[in-house]
């Protein structure tokens, strides 16, 4: 039995997790339509490798990956490609992204594919190769590239990997689902995943207590695996990828450090399925399991469904309602965002669409006063002080919102959900952050400038001082000659001597600097030598017309270049 | 299909700020009983003209500033501080004096700094103060406890006490008295044991006081139930509690006569569990974190006790809340909790220090 530690603060809401629970995993109609946005991952965007008019098959490639941190994208069914443009996707801010639209054949016939059952004699590399091109990302939360992920690079080597299959989230039944029905599969897909890793020491599988079906299931297939099912209690954010850490392993991810930084790599349960089908059956990521729920919806249950396929699909063969539904949330009912338009579609991070009806997730009710009453304190997962942030965030105080480790929030919502103010705090937070981040981009460009600016005076102002001197110590040369030949006129006539000074002051003024001198020289150099070019023209004419004037040229030519000379060594003798 | 557009998180609890005003107008209730067996109907009425006081005075403030009267109203946090002051101050004090001091709290004290939740001073304690010195006889003038009535006498009844409360009439001695700590304080030729054995109000009781003992008693049974239903955590009140404790335990001097009482006399006399758990469980305008709560409310606890002691007032509750309200933002810049992922707390000014 594995130790697990117990996270401060955290929440209990309703788990409302049974009603997609009734049935199996189900399949719909393939769409007409299908949306692929180039962007559903962390990352840079994919670049569509197909033309508008073109026909391709299920699981082709029609989008490459933008450089090593960006996945490609795969045709989830065969048919044509009817658009590349811009479309509404799924976004808190309803912005439109680049898609490719496909418009079904309805054949739904499979490109040539093929798998390596033999992944336990394949080179890491090799395994790693291909969940690449497979377009794998993490299929719970964020959506970073599972290749890159896997591959922490030689100096940080991975001891312990870490399966997500927490699904804290109310509602949500993904995983759960697919955990039972699916079990010996992603088990298959850990075991990839620890032979591309150099089989870490530990493997662990953190599961909450509120899904013993999975558990079960599970079990039989790690036996004698080395892969441990780790059950701990029931709350809300255990799923978070710290939170689920420290959890199982009592030790915190220090800020601004990743997983593999503490030997540890932490992958998404749905995640690993996607792994083994993309090894063994050399299929891309073109499904996910995607829960739909709440009860603006007639059948809630879990799908199976292709990626690209819009909102409204899945409504339509549900039963929708919408005058019951009080919004359309992508996610569960503590991160999620809800939708702007059903139109938009189901991408590889899109684990529910949960349409609650009004009685289960009513409007808002207007914010009262936050009498700083604590238990957002108390719920907060990170020990964090939201009462606090809250008002630094009002007040757009943000030296105090950093002291107060505003970046190390997680938005999962808690505080939001006990706040008996009913004041939308994780908003505020966003908030603030965006804010802060626009401050302090602009505060490194004005700083740039600055830099530009005084650097420019900076050189201004001392050519400016080299000028000053140079006439300063032309004036005290003039001063001190002027000054001798008054005290000579004085003294009743110029001795040879004090003239012989004059001119020698004169001269060292003159040769006040060895850059000078240097310049002076080599311009006289160059001017010497386009003489000398110049002259030896002229003698070749002479010759070429055999006029008498040869000897002339010729003594010319002569004397240019015993010049030129001169001067030549009189600068290799500053130089030394 | 267009869907309407709210931020996450979409679920919320079904605690509101009212549901926690109310609960802790409930958990006064124990109080309230004892107050009333042990002296009468007297709090009952301060209760009542308070609450009708705070009431119309919010709803006129609301009005002025141009807000929602019911939507503000509805919060109860009026009601709650006309209640907690009702509950402080002397029971059958004259009408005007309940009048003033909620005039005070909600106009002055609430309102006039911006209402819920801006407030930097408990409000009922600012009532209570403000009457303190500014009616000194009014205020130090207590019933005496049932156990200590004369022989054949009772409280005035609800009727006859509303008459003394609007009459302005003081009720006849013996019905006044006073209170345990007023009595050991002005007791300082005699050792502790000869003050309990000649003193009724000792003599006459089980741990404290008579009467008192039983109001506290009521207050901390209130405490608790809030307590359970997570309204407040521990540390406040086990803040000040401990240092109560600790201090009398270390000036207690064996009960000689210049001691300033026993732990027990200080846990149950005078407005100590309510203090405890009804006035400095006020989050506004408390210490925020809860190691910086465990802090306030130590540091109410020795000032309790500082005063108690060596100070002019008989009680100091009031006085140590305020003091600890002024302190409690420079409680709140050393106690902030070490962030997840963070080796060390930080200081809330930290990054205004740097630049």
């Amino acid at each position: 039995m594995n130790r697990t530690w117990v996270t401060p603060g955290g929440v209990h809401p309703p788990e409302n997790k049974h009603q997609s629970m009734t049935q199996q995993i189900g399949s719909l109609p393939i769409p007409d339509k299908l949306v692929i946005p180039l962007s559903q991952h962390i990352g840079a965007a994919a670049a569509a490798c197909v033309e508008v008019g073109q026909h391709v098959l299920k699981g082709q490639l029609i989008a490459e990956a933008a450089g090593v941190v960006s996945i490609p994208m795969h045709a989830p069914t065969s048919g044509t490609i009817s658009a590349i443009e811009h479309r509404p996707i799924a976004h808190a801010s309803g912005m439109l992204a680049p898609c490719i639209e496909i418009t079904s054949d309805g054949a739904d016939s499979w490109i040539e594919h093929q798998g390596i059952s033999d992944y336990e004699h394949t080179s890491p590399e090799k395994l790693l190769e291909i969940v690449a091109n497979a377009g794998i990302t993490g299929m719970g939360g964020a959506g970073f590239p599972s290749a890159v992920k896997l591959n922490p690079g030689r100096q940080r080597p991975i001891d312990t990997l870490i399966i997500n299959a927490t699904e804290c989230e109310p509602y949500i039944t993904a995983d759960d689902s697919a955990i039972r029905e699916r079990a010996g599969e992603i088990v298959g897909g850990i075991k990839i995943l620890s032979a591309i890793l150099g089989h870490p020491h530990n493997i662990l599988i953190g599961i909450e207590d509120n899904k013993p079906e999975a558990i079960a299931a599970l079990q039989p297939h790690v036996e004698s695996t080395g892969i441990s099912i780790v059950v701990f209690p029931t709350k809300y954010p255990s799923g978070g990828e710290k939170q689920l850490i420290y959890i199982l392993t009592g030790k915190e991810l220090p800020a601004g450090k990743l997983p593999a930084d503490l030997g540890m790599v932490c992958i998404n349960i749905g995640t690993t399925y996607a792994i083994k089908r993309a090894v063994i059956d050399g299929e891309p990521l073109i499904s996910r399991v995607t829960t739909v729920t709440g009860e603006a919806v007639g059948t809630q249950r879990n799908y199976d469904v292709l990626i690209g396929t819009p909102v409204s699909h899945l409504l339509a063969h549900n039963q929708f309602d919408q005058e019951r539904c009080s919004r359309v949330i992508m996610g569960g009912p503590m991160m999620g965002f809800s939708l702007p338009s059903a139109e938009v579609p189901v991408v590889k991070t899109t684990n529910c669409i949960l349409a609650p009806s009004y009685a289960e997730i009513p409007e808002d009710e207007p914010a009262q006063p936050c009498i700083r009453c604590g238990m957002c304190a108390e719920a907060c997962p990170v020990s964090l002080l939201p009462q606090q942030l809250f008002w630094y965030a009002q007040a757009q105080d943000h030296d105090r919102l950093e002291a107060h480790n505003l970046f190390d929030c997680i938005e999962c919502g808690a505080c939001s959900y006990v706040c008996p103010s009913n004041i939308p705090l994780v908003q505020y937070y966003r908030s603030a952050k965006g804010e802060i981040r626009q401050a302090h981009d602009e505060k490194i460009r004005s700083d740039h400038a600055r830099e530009r600016f005084e650097f420019h005076k900076a050189r201004i102002e001392q050519a400016e001082q080299e000028k000053e001197a140079k006439r300063a110590a032309r004036r005290e040369a003039a001063q001190q000659a002027k000054s001798a030949t008054a005290t000579n006129g004085s003294s009743g006539g110029s001795s040879a001597a004090d003239i012989i000074a004059a001119a020698q002051a004169r001269a060292a003024a003159k040769q006040a600097s060895p850059e000078d001198q240097r310049a002076k020289l080599e311009r006289t150099i160059a001017a010497t030598e386009q003489r000398l070019q110049l002259a030896e023209e002229k003698l070749a004419e002479a010759v070429a017309s055999n006029s008498d004037k040869q000897s002339v040229f010729s003594a010319a030519v002569e004397n240019t270049r015993q010049k030129l000379e001169q001067s030549k060594s009189k600068l290799a003798e500053l130089a030394e | 299909m267009a869907f309407k557009q709210v931020t996450s998180p979409h679920a919320h609890s079904a605690q509101n700020t009212a549901k926690v005003m109310q609960l802790v107008l409930l958990a006064t209730v124990p109080g309230l009983i004892a107050l009333t067996w042990q002296f009468g109907w007297g709090s009952f009425i301060n209760i009542a003209l308070a609450s009708v006081t705070a009431v119309s005075c919010e709803a006129a403030i609301m009005r002025m500033r141009g807000r929602s009267v019911s939507f503000y109203l509805r919060d109860y946090s009026a009601v709650v501080t006309a209640v907690l002051l009702g509950l402080a101050l002397p029971p059958l004090a004259p009408w005007w004096i309940v009048v003033v001091g909620t005039v005070f709290s909600i106009v002055v004290a609430k309102q006039l700094y911006g209402g819920l939740g801006y407030n930097p001073f408990n409000p009922a304690m600012i009532g209570y103060v403000v009457l303190l010195i500014s009616f000194p006889i009014q205020m130090t003038t207590w019933i005496t406890p049932l156990a200590l009535l004369p022989l054949g006498t009772v409280h005035p009844g609800l009727i006859e006490s509303l008459q003394i409360v609007f009459s302005g009439y003081t009720p006849a001695d013996g019905v006044t008295g006073a209170t345990p700590l007023d009595t050991f304080k002005h007791s300082s030729g005699l050792l502790a044991d000869q003050i309990y054995a000649r003193e009724p109000l000792f003599n006459q009781a089980m741990l404290a006081g008579a009467g008192w003992e039983w109001v506290n008693l009521g207050f901390l049974l209130g405490g608790l139930i809030l307590l359970s239903q997570r309204i407040f955590t521990w540390h406040g009140p086990v803040g000040m509690l401990a240092a109560l404790t600790l201090m009398s335990l270390i000036f207690w001097d064996g009960g000689s006569s210049s001691s300033p009482g026993s732990p027990l006399m200080h846990l149950f006399s005078g407005a100590t569990m309510m203090g405890a758990f009804f006035i400095l469980t006020d989050p506004v305008s408390s210490a925020v974190s809860n190691r910086g709560r465990l802090v306030f409310g130590a540091l109410i606890g020795v000032l309790v006790y500082v005063i108690r002691a060596w100070g002019n007032y008989p009680d100091a509750v009031a006085f140590a809340v305020l003091l600890a309200n002024f302190a409690a933002p420079f409680i709140d810049n050393y106690t902030l909790p070490r962030t997840y992922g963070h080796v060390d707390r930080r200081r809330a000014t930290e990054k205004e220090d740097q630049s």
